[in-house]
């Protein structure tokens, strides 16, 4: 199956940013396709290489950013939901694009299931 | 790639207009998906029909009134506005209260055009 996915909160501050890694991580496994991450709302934090976490704690970024390299997933950042947030392509994370909101309504049409991980 | 595409895309207003930005960014999703043709509805639910309300006044906190653009959804062709019944009962609101036309729906009705719908996104 082919799937489209929605991540609208930030990192650290709400599971919604592990549940859809992992999410995307078990599909792969299975043999689904992950159409694309979209990122909107806070989830657009999700993206920035200023990320520091505690070296004892998983780097939720850096996971994306693997996931990315590893697979090929298109993981879009939603451009006005990111210039409010201070994201820019000057401190975005590798793997990660900056684009409109476009490509959410595209990754709808596109994929079998749409699965929105928030608040 | 995409042309020609009409999906059903429902989404699902859940939270009051001002406290978080859900309200203001779903209404940007809304639009653009009608600039792709998609057959698009809304839904307000639990706090989310306050983003219906009539007479936003928001100089106060210093924040944009965002509401008038709901009246402007029928120029991008979204006429399908649904707003749950007990949500705005429970909330001491009536239709009257609302500043574009709606239709109200019990729960289970909603429940059943949710059904129908291909994507739902819930903010």
């Amino acid at each position: 199956m082919k799937f489209g996915i929605l991540v609208n909160e930030g990192p650290y501050q709400h599971q919604a940013s592990d549940s859809a890694y992992l999410f995307c991580k078990a599909a792969l496994a299975k043999g689904h396709e992950i159409q694309r991450v979209f990122f909107y709302h806070d989830g657009v934090n999700n993206s920035s290489r200023l990320t520091e976490p505690p070296q004892d704690d998983r780097n939720v970024v850096a996971r994306w950013s693997k996931l990315a390299a590893e697979h090929g997933v298109d993981l879009v950042v939603c451009v006005a939901a990111a210039l409010r947030r201070g994201i820019k392509d000057e401190n975005l994370a590798p793997g990660f694009r900056i684009s409109g909101l476009g490509q959410l309504v595209e990754s709808g049409i596109q994929s079998d299931r749409m699965v929105v991980f928030g608040d | 790639m995409t042309e020609g595409v009409a999906k059903k895309f429902m989404f699902v207003n859940r939270t009051a207009p001002y406290g978080t930005a859900y309200a203001l960014e779903s209404l940007e999703v809304v639009l653009i998906t009608a600039a792709f043709d998609q057959d698009v509805s809304l839904v307000f639910v639990e706090d989310g029909v306050w983003q219906l309300k009539k007479g936003q006044q928001t100089k106060g906190i210093e924040t944009k009134n965002f509401s008038p653009t709901y009246r402007a959804l029928e120029g991008y062709d979204v006429e399908k506005l649904y707003v749950e019944r007990a949500s705005l009962e429970a909330r001491g609101l009536t239709e009257a209260d609302l500043i574009v036309d709606v239709t109200v729906l019990d729960a289970g009705d909603l429940g059943k055009l949710m059904a129908e719908q291909d994507v739902v996104l819930s903010f």
